[in-house]
């Protein structure tokens, strides 16, 4: 087990009070695995993402563990995270357009975070990385702004996986593409696997049917909690949690024609974090629920490896 | 790059223009016929002074000519390096008084605000994000910016000049003094040049460190400082990043100030009577010396554009995405 | 981001947080405080000091401060604290009149440049550069030495006529960033003409920004009105504190040693300028979210 995810919980410093942006979550991943996250927004994948390398200042540890190759991430401690960060975890972030310094050339830009964190420049292994992705050389001695998106996009990636890092997270690194450069960017990431650049990689994205592409397993989180999680084909194939169904329902499919199948999308909202509602948290949404509803559902082991939060599975 | 260039001369030589002409009109456009009522308002005695003057603002103003042939006449006079003849000191022209007193106003101006940017830079940017000092250099910044240049220079010429006496508090240098380049002379210009200095530097200073403050925290929550947050990268890298980045806004800052601080140097030379443009313009003022005062304003303008254009330069050395726009590479 | 901490944001929503924030925030109510006290004095001041003028010789000359004389005399015999309260009367008024005209003009070159883009942009934008560059103090110097008698109406509005350069520039960018929003194009959509747009959609929509940026203008123009006041060049007429600080030099109040007559009105128009700033800085942090502290 590469990574182990015990009943983790996170929460937002409003003045409010704190929003339980992610309430208990547990979960693994096998070396190697490529996990999709997945959900719709404000159900908690991005928090989880952030908790998993670096929290930002609003967010509070609450509780639970993580265990990356066997030993603990300190995810509270912003401090004891650093030695993790970029060795163990990384991050290919949302924002690639604009998350390298536009005064740096970006060769100069890599050198001196890898200084900074103790180690020297392969120019070598770099180049050989920046071939693996289709990235000219001499992208080392532009400024960001010299590139386009997609190249930033690519590059980022490369400066990401540098320091071959156990568990690489990308978040929602294929939302602002075109269809064509999302397929190159996900086999790129493949690509990253293959090489053993890394080692296993959680993916989050709101776009199920991609995920389904690249995923080994999907995991779909609902108002903090994860919802349910299976090997790709069988989520998508057949879902056992009514969110999820209703999920996959909504994706347009390539070829068929809308007049056929409406579009549906899940009427109703997920509730508010700040104190959530005692039992399902879907309940209010769900079309199925029930009187057992009001007791919360256990994520349950249906079927190997394929987890389900819901009394009605 | 070429048309950032050619945009901005475009735009300093309309301002040149448009000075030139606010210059020309303003004589001619306020009531009353101009050429008596500056005879009338000037307090000349000698009778050769009030001659020479009727007879060149007659000429300059040369009414008997069409409007467009007196506005070209300016234009022509001023290339000459023309200004007119100072009634203050007749008959002096009036460039060279300027030219006399610029010295004074560079020597003062350009040591306090380049001494006071990039003090002011340093501190804000230090101050930026650490509570405790935060928490001072914000609120004695605001204070200082609020604050009248002259009132400042009026209270340090009282409390470190004339209840101190530590320093003096009028002139550019003691009167039983002739300009030379001895060392008592130069001890003594310096002597002098304190104080009014303290002051535009204190003032300005503050200005600058909390716009500096205000961009640092601007980038140290922009997306490439949260990257390298998130891959460890030491909070010194992030933070020497922010602050080169966070300095091109604060050049253009710079431009944008100019016009103030040139405007803070005239009233503090006016305090401690400096013989500079600021105290050129108050003796201009105090003898209705207009061609003094319109010459003076040409000189500024003038000044004003051409630190524009180096900081235009620098701007261009500093942000490399200029220069990358240049190279056409993308 | 992806929280729930923002629920569908109301307008009226929108407004109760604002307001919840603005009287929790420290600087704010500091600042505001500060500027309302100096107001009342100034505006209620004269009432109360009876009908002296301010220039009258009422006492023996350089008095220090005194029970009867809270800030003692000049060395003519006027009194100080009258002076003073009148004084910041002129100042408040310069202060708006000034502010409030760069702000009319800075608005109407800011939305319509940013809103209609093209040409008319390039046109004002190069106006807009040209004015900003030309030094204010100096071309105001020139103005008011030509004038042979100077108010306090028209020294602020040749004040407004120049300090508006950077203000339009930042109108002309928010208008800009509001033009392509979805409430806009319907609006235009639906035929409404420019003017009405511009007053009913995209000014409301930046209120706390135009607001914050007349502060500035009207904190930049006592500034300003204090210069021109010290070198001479003030109201021919009256008392303000800028004229108060001229007098103070001319007559020597510094090598007699009268401090109650020079400290009194710089230390007045840096509180009153110091408290407009930092009660902007609190604005910003009551109406932008991500400034709030947590």
């Amino acid at each position: 087990m590469s990574l182990r995810v015990n009943d983790l919980r996170v929460h937002y410093r409003t003045l409010r009070g704190e929003v339980k942006a992610l309430d208990g979550v547990s979960f693994g991943m096998a070396d190697g695995e490529i996990l999709g996250l997945a959900g719709e927004s404000g159900c908690g994948k991005t928090t989880l993402g952030k908790s998993l390398i670096r929290m930002d200042g609003r967010m509070r540890h609450a509780g639970g563990t993580v265990e990356l190759d066997g030993r603990e991430l300190p995810v509270g401690d912003d401090r004891a995270m650093v030695a993790f960060r970029f060795h163990e975890v990384s991050l290919i972030p949302q924002y690639s357009m604009s998350a390298m310094n536009p005064t740096r050339r970006i060769g100069r830009m890599v050198g001196e975070l890898l200084r900074s964190r103790g180690v020297t420049l392969d120019v070598k292994e770099l180049e050989s990385r920046l071939d693996l992705v289709g990235l000219p050389r001499d992208v080392l001695g532009r400024y960001p702004i010299e590139l386009s998106g997609g190249m930033k996009q690519r590059m980022v990636m490369v400066i990401s996986t540098l320091l071959d890092p156990s568990l690489l997270i990308a978040d929602e690194i294929t939302s602002a593409l075109d269809v064509s450069t999302q397929q190159a960017v996900a086999k790129a990431l493949l690509g990253f696997r293959e090489s053993g650049y890394v080692k296993s990689m959680i993916f989050i994205t709101h776009d199920l049917a991609l995920t389904s592409h690249i995923a080994d397993t999907i995991m779909v989180m609902y108002a903090g909690r994860l919802a349910e999680k299976a090997p790709s084909d069988r989520l998508t194939k057949a879902p056992r949690h009514p969110y999820t169904r209703l999920l996959i329902n909504s994706l347009p499919e390539i070829g068929v024609r809308h007049q056929d199948r409406k579009l549906t999308g899940i009427p109703g909202s997920p509730p508010s974090l700040l104190d959530p509602p005692k039992g399902c948290r879907f309940r209010d949404r769900c079309p199925m629920a029930g009187e057992e509803c009001a007791e919360d559902p256990p994520p349950v082991e249906i079927e190997p490896n394929h987890f389900v939060a819901c009394w009605k599975a | 790059m070429r048309q950032y260039f050619g945009r901005k001369l475009l735009i300093y030589g309309l301002t040149f223009v448009v000075a030139v002409t606010v210059n020309w009109m303003i004589p001619r456009f306020m009531p009353g016929d101009p050429v008596a009522s500056m005879l009338a308002r000037s307090r000349v005695s000698q009778p050769a002074a009030v001659e020479a003057m009727r007879a060149y603002y007659t000429n300059l103003f040369g009414f008997d000519q069409p409007i467009w042939q007196q506005y070209l006449n300016f234009w022509g006079a001023l290339f000459q390096g023309d200004f007119g003849i100072s009634i203050w000191v007749f008959p002096t022209p009036v460039a060279d008084v300027i030219l006399g007193a610029v010295p004074y106003t560079l020597g003062l101006m350009i040591p306090a605000v380049l001494l006071s940017y990039w003090i002011g830079n340093r501190l804000g940017a230090f101050a930026a994000r650490r509570k405790l000092l935060d928490n001072t250099v914000l609120p004695v910044g605001y204070v200082l910016t609020a604050m009248p240049y002259m009132w400042l220079a009026v209270i340090l010429a009282w409390g470190l000049g004339v209840t101190a006496g530590w320093f003096p508090v009028a002139g550019g240098y003691s009167f039983a003094l002739q300009p030379s380049w001895s060392w008592a002379f130069l001890v003594n210009l310096l002597h002098h040049w304190t104080l009014p200095f303290l002051s535009l530097f204190v003032v300005a200073l503050g200005g600058w460190a909390i716009g500096m403050r205000n961009m640092i925290i601007y980038e140290l929550e922009s997306d490439y400082s949260n990257y390298l947050a998130a891959l460890g990268a030491p909070t010194r890298l992030i933070r020497r990043y922010a602050f080169r980045n966070a300095i091109l806004p604060q050049i253009t800052g710079l431009a944008l100030q100019l016009g103030v601080l040139v405007a803070g140097a005239l009233v503090t030379e006016i305090v401690f009577s400096y013989p500079g443009l600021g105290s050129l313009i108050l003796k201009a003022i105090q003898n209705q010396d207009f061609f003094l005062l319109q010459g003076t304003f040409m000189f500024i303008v003038i000044g004003v554009l051409l630190a524009n254009f180096i900081i235009d330069i620098v701007y261009v050395i500093v942000d490399p995405r200029t220069r990358a726009g240049m190279a056409g590479a993308a | 981001m992806t929280t729930t901490t923002t629920l569908p944001a109301e307008e009226r929503v929108v407004r109760r947080e604002a307001l919840y924030f603005a009287v929790r925030n420290t600087k704010l109510l500091i600042g505001f405080g500060i500027v309302l006290v100096l107001l009342l004095v100034g505006l209620l001041g004269p009432l109360l000091l009876g009908s002296a003028p301010p220039n009258e010789y009422v006492a023996g000359p350089m008095l220090p401060p005194s029970a009867e004389h809270w800030f003692g005399t000049t060395t003519f015999g006027q009194d100080v604290f009258t002076q003073f309260v009148y004084g910041l009367r002129t100042t408040f008024l310069a202060g708006a009149m000034g502010g409030g005209i760069a702000a009319v003009i800075a608005m109407a070159i800011g939305f319509v440049a940013g809103y209609r883009g093209g040409l008319v942009d390039e046109v004002l934008n190069m106006l807009t550069n040209v004015v900003l560059v030309i030094p204010t103090l100096a071309v105001l110097l020139i103005i008011n030495a030509y004038l042979g008698i100077r108010s306090v109406g028209l020294q602020a509005l040749f004040i407004g006529l120049t300090s508006w350069p950077w203000a339009a520039r930042a109108i002309r960018a928010q208008t800009f960033s509001l033009r392509s929003r979805d409430f806009v194009d319907l609006a235009r959509l639906s035929g409404v003409s420019t003017r009405r747009i511009i007053m009913r959609e995209i000014a409301p929509n930046m209120s706390s920004y135009l607001f914050m940026t007349f502060i500035l203008l009207f904190g930049g123009s006592i500034l300003i009105a204090a210069s021109l006041d010290f070198i001479g060049l003030g109201p021919t007429e009256g008392v303000s504190l800028g004229l108060m600080l001229q007098n103070a030099t001319q007559w020597s109040a510094l090598q007699l040693g009268l401090w109650w007559w020079f400290v009194p009105p710089g230390a007045a128009i840096t509180a009153v300028v110091g408290a407009l700033y930092v009660a902007n800085v609190g604005l910003d942090e009551v109406f932008n979210p991500k400034l709030r502290e947590t």
